[in-house]
Formats: structure tokens, C-alpha cells, sequence
């Protein structure tokens, strides 16, 4: 589970280097270093913000390709495979570390997830706050269209249209949201993330309606 | 620059006895397998007859057990002392069972009357060889048979393995599989999902890259999983399957299909019931059917039961028919787990088959009209998932660049108000992973909450698979919904989940290993060792006696690194203690004694708490006073402020 992201993101103090001690060796480390440089071992894992952890810059638009190089990088480094014949310690911290990575893998890959946590970064409060209600009129007039369509679609071709459109409306809003961070204009960028969320809502149920006319015929 | 500087973890190659040897194990519910790779070439371990399989048979004959082979020639002699596919009990409860009906050929026990309201979550025991055994006792007999094979093939015993389970195997059956294990005195790697193994032995022997989906049709289990292959890195992308659907249902549609011609010819008495023993022998002459007409076109099988024999013919398009609806069950699979990763068939860039009943022409036929392509058969289908553990089993112990990133394959969840579930980690969910959902008390004054751990995807709790039940007491007394209880989801590198609930304002928090509900309590476990092992002791100190061990070494190795790095700190004498207390500790290790090993490893920790203390004092002057030297990062400035 991700910690509160803006608490590790700004306790921030690189004017006041902090001296670890390492559990193993007993000798001197940096707070930001996971594997002691003097005896090798892992160590308990610090800060959980999830684009630090996974080494790449705080922005919406991410290099998917880099993120998961990154990401397996890590994971080479961390996984409790790495660790199946050491001490009891060492294996309980290269799982948590592991697990931090997968957390913050999932957050950072999906467009829906990587823009409300960098609206959280950011301290912007959610588009219709805390319930997440929706409250834009268009995107209430075309969640109900779709589902219309979607009930009345007979034909996997009928549903493969559908999916079609709501894919193009994916694309637009994603560019939208990309801009709309880019301007820092965050009041816009939640509002244009809730859309997304809704869209992608509308694609899965598009996508499961085609899977069942599919197994029909 | 980096905010993390990664070090290599520094494969120290742990101290083992030369005569042990970490194996790969395939337990299969129809037969078992064990392999061994040296230097990434993995080879399946052979009987003294040459047999790379052993059937998943136990008997309890009155001159002992026996396994493999010679217990299912023992079915001919006596059926009621031997047990086939106990696989397929793994985990479950005596309710499952109930569930499944007349319709399994074992003799259940019935729960012991006096055990109380927990009799019917407690552990199935089947009545075999006249003693009341559980699945998890009856696949240790066979790990041993598995231990057998490899001392004899190897002169090794076998202490460390990756098991091989199905990627649809519940929480409960995962931990019966370990305890199975620690019955049969195995130490288990790691649990590792059958297909995700499949691909492991692809990939490394035929270099594979690119999308990959692993159709695994066993005797008891069906699993689906697309993987990506790029680099040394095995990514399973998503995993379906069903974990009650095998060759062995094959098996019984023909067996029915029998049963109903023997009842047209003999009329009323063709519906006396059979036994257990007879109901067997009626599945084995449908497998023989089964895996005649993979290669015939037509056959005839004999019924012996009740005193009346009957001839049955059958060929291979009257088989098609009977079984396709079980071939379509595995082809919905295929296509909503194509769904979940989000690719098409089209994506695919070869299909592997797995497991015994993809030998039955139309699944390999129906696997190839689905995925437009003919599936790869390179390595052998029966040996494929233990060559793929045996590769991971050599990878965790010696070291590998190799890197296995698998899920988890069925949603876990808690129940909440109206019986609904409310899902915490979704399937196919990368693993390690651990999740947390809030949740709140429904009534004022409320100061307990259950928390009831299911699997699987359906709405409902009674539809989906109870895991474990706790409570978590000790809530202070607070107006409904204002209590805040955190309950955290930890799935491990396993798949195994442990759940822990803690409320936020007082912190009174719980913890299960979830376990317990199908599982064998810790109780149940100690009186089964000491029950079926002579040596259960023996066995105890030598798992101390290596956990001590690898702590030792861990700290004489940190102990010499930090005297590699800051020795100049001591004195010529202050040296000369420490480097006699690190040989102290190695030389009880080399004797072996528990005792020592521990007496040894805390004087050399409280002999170099001077120096350690020296050592900090020195990085944080360092620090202070700006010197850059290669143990000090920098502390990073923080990613956000990039």
C-alpha cells in the first residue's frame, strides 16, 4: 500500500544529509540507499513515492518503454527470488521492497491511476470530491448513450463500433489531460482525469458485452 | 542522477553439504516428476526402469505403503487400499467434498462427531488401507517416493525444492502443498504456477521472446496464462483457468457413458450401485478408452462390476462429442484471460501445450483452430513444468539473471453487509503485492468486527471460496462509521496471503497467516510429524541448525566487509580480537553445534559494538563536513522536485 505520497514527496531535508546505520554491518549508510555499499545487504525500504521509487521524472507524460525497463531493473535487484537462500531479515525486506515496486508499477502504467496520483502530489483536490461523483453534463450524457448502445448492440460488429468510439475518446482525453498538466492547470486536469475514469469504465463494459456476444455465436 | 544506487546483492553461495540437491518438482494430480538443472540444462530424473513418471498413486497395503507404480498395479489386488488424484482434494474441506457428491471414487471419513462445530471446516480424511488419512499426508508419500528416486538417480538427498502447483490453486490448497512438504521434510523454494514454469523451460531452452499464452490441460487442473518473454524477464500478463477441471472429468463422461449402455443392456440391475473399489476400475478403463483413441480410431473396453460383465465399444468422433463440452469450458478460458491481458489471439506468438490430456486429438485441435496457429510441442508436455522448476530451482539457490514475474490468479476479498464481497486484490495482480481498504463499524457501540477472508470472483460470499475468519476485539466503543479499520491484503512470492486488520485510532491491530479454515492448525501439523516421523526431531535441529548457520555467516560476512572498509578505525589488539571472535564463529559452524553457532554470533555482535559505534561516528563526521566518500550517497533530492 502506497504511504500518504505527499508526506514522503516533501519530508525532503538534502541541506541535512541523514547517516544510517546499516542492520547488518553496523557501519555508516545514506537514508536513500537500498543495498549497504560496505557488506551488501539489503536494506528496510524508505520512502514509498511511487515515481522515486521506480527512478523516473514526476509527469503524466511517461515513457512507458523507460518505466518498464526501470521497473524490471529493479525488480532483478529486489525480488524475494533473489533472496530464497538468505537470512529471514533480508528476505522480509526484499519483499517489501518488491511489493513497493509492483505497487507503484501499477500506479505509474495506468493513465487513470498515474494522473490522480500526480493530482495528489500536487495537493489538487479530486473533481467532485471525495465521492467522485460526476457532475460534468456531457460526460453523464454519453455514459448513458453508450450504455443504450451497448444494451441494444446485437452483433460483435455493433460492439467492435462502439469500442471504436470510445477508444477515440480515450485518445482525446488523454491528450487533453497531457496538455492540461503541462499548463499546470489542475482544476482541468481533474476534471479531464474524472472524464478518463469514466471512459475507461465504459470501455471495460463495451469490452465484456462483446466477450459475451462472442461466446453467444 | 539515480535516487537509488543499486548494488548487486552479492550471490554468496550459502555453505551446503555437498550431498544435498535443490530439484525441481512437478506433483501432478495423475503423475509426479522431479528434475535437476546444472548450469541452466535442466534433465528429468528416471525410475531404475527408465520412467521419468511416476503416477500420483499411493497404496497402504499391509506390508507397508507403496508409491508410483507398484501401488496402482496394487489397485488390481485390493482398490481399497489405494489413492489416486489426491490432488484434487488438496485444501479442500470436508463441505467440498460433500459438495462434489457421490461422484469421487475415494471413501470419505466421516468427521469425527466429537470435534464439535468445527468438524465440518476441518480437513477431508479419506478412508484407505483401513486408516483415515488427509491429502496432505498422502502427497507427502509421494514427495518421499520423489526423495527416493532422487537419492537413488543422483546419491543426493534432497532437501530445497520449487514445487510446482496449478495457477488456479486456491490460498488453501497452495499452503496444503507446503505443509505436504514439511511432512515429507522438503524445504520448499518456492511455489511455483505450473504454466508460469512451462514457459520458464521454453524460454530459456528455445531463447523465446515476445507473447507467449501456456495451455495447460492436466488430469485434475486447467490453467491459461499469456506471458511476455523479453529479456530474461517471464511476465505472466494475465491467467485464467479452473482448478477442478482435468483429464480425469474425461474420464468420468466416459466412464458414464459406459455406465448408461450397461444399464440399456442389463436392464434394472445394471443400476445396482458400485463400490469405490469397482467405481475405480470403471475410471480405468476409461482412461485406457481415452488414451487408446488418441492414436485409434475405434476400440472395445470391458466392464467387470457387481457380478455382470458388459462390452462397450466406442471411437473417436462418439468420444469428440462426449467430451467436447468439457474442450469449449477451456476455450472460454482462453478467451477471457486473452481479454484480461488485453491482447488478441492474433498477439500470440506461439501457444505451448502442457500436461497429459492435451494429447487428446480434439483439445490439440479445437487449442489450434482458437489461437489460429500450431501449438509448440518441442519439449515434451509431460515433463515441461518439471524442467521449468527444476530451472527455477537451480536460479534461487546458485543465481540467475533470470527474473519470474507472476500473479496472483483469483481476487481476494472480505465479506461485507448483505453477504456481498468486497474485493481488496483483484486477480491478476502482479505478485508480491499487498493492498489496503478501509472499512468502519455499522452499530454505536460496536467494538468487535468479523472479518471474513474469501477467493474468487463472484458477487456473493457463498460463492466464492471462504478462506479464514477472524475477529478483531478491542475496538473502543465509538457511534457506527466512525471507527476506522485498515485491513491490509499481503500476498507473497507464493501466493500465499496473510491479512492484517488494525484500527486506526487506538492501533489495536491482528494478523492471520490465512490458513486455518481448510489448513492443519500448527497442532494438527506437530502431532502429524511426530506421527509419521521417527526423526521429526532430528528433522527440527537440522532446520534450526541451518537458520543459525546462514545468520552466522551473515554476520562474519558483514564483519569482514566492515573490516575491509573502516579496519584503520582499531588498534593493533582491538584487530586482533575481533578477527579471533569472526574465527570463533566460523569454526562453530564448521562443528556444526547449534549452541556455539548462537553463543558465537552474539560475542562477536557485542565484541564490535565499539567499532561499529566508531564506524558512525566517522560516516557522520564525514557527512557533516562534506567529505564525499563512496559509502556516503548523497541523499537525493526528492523525485517530485525533479
Amino acid at each position: 500500500m502506497s504511504a500518504n505520497p505527499s508526506e514522503s514527496a516533501h519530508g525532503d531535508d538534502s541541506t541535512n544529509p541523514v547517516i544510517h546505520q546499516c542492520w547488518s554491518c553496523q557501519g555508516p549508510l545514506g537514508l536513500s540507499l537500498a543495498f549497504c555499499p560496505t557488506c551488501d545487504a539489503i536494506q528496510p525500504p524508505g520512502r514509498t513515492e511511487h515515481f522515486a521509487q521506480l527512478d523516473v521524472r514526476p509527469t503524466f507524460d511517461i515513457d512507458l518503454a523507460e518505466l518498464e525497463r526501470k521497473y524490471f531493473g529493479l525488480q532483478r535487484a529486489f525480488h524475494p527470488d533473489r533472496f530464497a537462500t538468505k537470512s529471514a531479515q533480508e528476505q522480509e525486506y526484499s519483499l517489501r521492497h518488491a511489493t513497493n515496486l509492483n505497487d507503484a508499477f501499477k500506479v505509474l502504467k495506468s493513465p487513470v491511476l498515474r494522473a490522480e496520483y500526480l493530482l495528489e502530489l500536487k495537493g489538487a483536490p479530486p473533481a467532485g470530491g471525495h465521492e467522485k461523483t460526476v457532475n460534468d453534463e456531457d460526460v453523464l450524457m454519453e455514459a448513458m448513450e453508450t450504455r443504450e448502445a451497448l444494451a441494444d448492440a446485437e452483433t460483435p460488429a455493433d460492439v467492435d463500433a462502439i469500442l471504436a468510439r470510445a477508444d477515440a475518446g480515450i485518445r482525446e482525453c488523454t491528450e487533453a489531460l497531457s496538455a492540461a498538466f503541462g499548463n499546470s492547470d489542475l482544476v482541468a486536469a481533474a476534471a479531464l482525469t474524472l472524464r478518463l475514469t469514466y471512459l475507461h469504465k465504459l470501455d471495460d463494459e463495451a469490452a465484456q458485452r462483446a466477450r459475451i456476444l462472442a461466446r453467444a455465436s | 542522477m539515480a535516487p537509488l544506487q543499486i548494488h548487486e546483492p552479492g550471490q554468496t553461495p550459502l555453505p551446503h553439504a555437498a550431498d544435498k540437491v535443490a530439484v525441481g518438482i512437478d506433483l501432478g494430480t495423475t503423475n509426479t516428476l522431479v528434475a535437476v538443472a546444472r548450469d541452466g540444462k535442466p534433465e528429468v530424473l528416471h525410475d531404475d526402469h527408465g520412467q521419468a513418471l511416476m503416477p500420483s498413486v499411493v497404496a497402504y497395503t499391509d506390508d507397508g505403503v507403496l508409491i508410483g507404480k507398484p501401488a496402482r498395479h496394487a489397485l488390481l489386488d485390493d482398490p481399497s487400499t489405494v489413492v489416486a488424484s489426491v490432488k484434487r482434494l488438496m485444501g479442500r474441506g470436508a463441505e467440498d467434498i460433500r459438495a462434489l457428491g457421490g461422484s469421487l471414487p475415494y471413501e470419505i471419513e466421516p468427521p469425527d462427531a466429537g470435534s464439535g462445530e468445527g468438524a465440518s471446516d476441518a480437513m477431508v480424511r479419506l478412508r484407505v488401507g483401513g486408516k483415515a488419512l488427509t491429502p496432505v499426508e498422502i502427497s507427502a508419500e509421494l514427495l518421499r517416493g520423489v526423495a527416493a528416486r532422487v537419492e537413488a538417480a543422483l546419491g543426493h538427498t534432497v532437501d530445497r525444492a520449487v514445487i510446482t502447483v496449478p495457477a488456479h490453486f486456491d490460498d488453501a490448497a497452495r499452503a496444503a502443498t507446503k505443509d505436504a512438504a514439511r511432512l515429507a521434510e522438503i524445504d520448499v523454494l518456492r511455489l511455483v504456477n505450473e504454466p508460469t514454469a512451462a514457459a520458464l523451460a521454453y524460454g530459456l531452452e528455445k531463447g523465446a521472446e515476445g507473447i507467449y499464452a501456456v495451455y495447460d490441460f492436466g488430469g485434475g487442473t486447467f490453467d491459461i496464462s499469456v506471458l511476455r518473454l523479453q529479456m530474461g524477464v517471464f511476465q505472466v500478463l494475465a491467467t485464467g483457468g479452473d482448478a477442478q477441471l482435468g483429464g480425469d472429468d474425461i474420464d468420468h463422461v466416459i466412464a458414464e457413458h459406459f455406465m448408461q449402455e450397461r444399464i440399456a443392456s442389463l436392464g434394472a440391475s445394471g443400476r445396482s450401485r458400485l463400490t469405490p473399489g469397482e467405481a475405480r476400475m470403471a475410471l480405468m478403463s476409461a482412461r485406457l478408452a481415452k488414451e487408446c483413441l488418441t492414436t485409434q480410431m475405434t476400440g472395445n473396453w470391458n466392464l467387470d462390476a457387481q457380478g455382470a460383465q458388459t462390452s462397450h465399444d466406442l471411437d473417436r468422433p462418439t468420444m469428440d462429442r462426449l467430451i467436447a463440452p468439457l474442450v469449449e469450458r477451456t476455450i472460454d478460458h482462453c478467451r477471457d484471460v486473452l481479454a484480461d491481458a488485453g491482447i488478441a489471439a492474433a498477439d500470440i506468438q506461439g501457444v505451448v501445450l502442457v500436461g497429459g490430456s492435451t494429447r487428446v486429438p480434439l483439445v490439440a485441435r479445437r487449442v489450434a483452430e482458437f489461437f489460429g496457429q500450431e501449438p509448440l510441442v518441442d519439449i515434451d508436455p509431460d515433463e515441461v513444468v518439471a524442467l521449468g522448476a527444476a530451472l527455477q530451482a537451480e536460479a534461487l539457490t546458485v543465481g540467475s539473471d533470470q527474473l519470474l514475474l507472476d500473479v496472483a490468479p483469483l481476487s481476494l476479498g472480505l465479506e461485507t453487509m448483505g453477504g456481498l464481497v468486497e474485493k481488496v486484490v483483484h486477480r491478476n495482480s502482479p505478485i508480491p503485492s499487498a493492498h489496503a481498504q478501509e472499512f468502519t463499524t455499522y452499530q454505536d457501540g460496536q467494538t468487535a468486527l468479523l472479518i471474513h477472508v474469501v477467493q474468487g470472483e463472484r458477487e456473493l460470499v457463498d460463492q466464492n471460496r471462504s478462506l479464514a475468519r477472524f475477529e478483531l476485539t478491542g475496538i473502543p466503543p465509538m457511534t457506527a462509521g466512525a471507527a476506522r479499520v485498515r485491513v491490509t491484503f499481503m500476498v507473497d512470492a507464493d501466493g500465499l496471503l496473510t491479512v492484517r486488520a488494525q484500527e486506526a485510532s487506538t492501533g489495536v491491530h491482528q494478523e492471520v497467516a490465512v490458513k486455518p479454515t481448510y489448513g492443519l492448525d500448527d497442532a494438527a501439523m506437530a502431532a502429524m510429524l511426530r506421527a509419521s516421523l521417527e526423526n521429526a526431531e532430528g528433522d527440527m535441529t537440522a532446520r534450526l541448525l541451518r537458520e543459525a548457520t546462514i545468520e552466522a555467516e551473515r554476520i562474519a560476512l558483514a564483519v569482514d566487509a566492515a573490516l575491509a572498509a573502516d579496519g584503520d578505525l582499531l588498534t593493533a589488539g582491538e584487530r586482533t580480537e575481533i578477527d579471533s571472535l569472526v574465527a570463533a564463529v566460523r569454526a562453530a559452524i564448521k562443528d556444526g553445534d547449534r549452541d556455539a553457532i548462537d553463543a558465537s554470533a552474539t560475542a562477536l555482535n557485542t565484541g564490535t559494538g565499539d567499532f561499529a559505534q566508531a564506524r558512525m561516528d566517522r560516516g557522520i563526521t564525514e557527512a557533516l563536513t562534506g567529505v564525499s566518500v563512496s559509502t556516503l550517497a548523497e541523499t537525493v533530492e526528492s523525485g517530485a522536485d525533479n
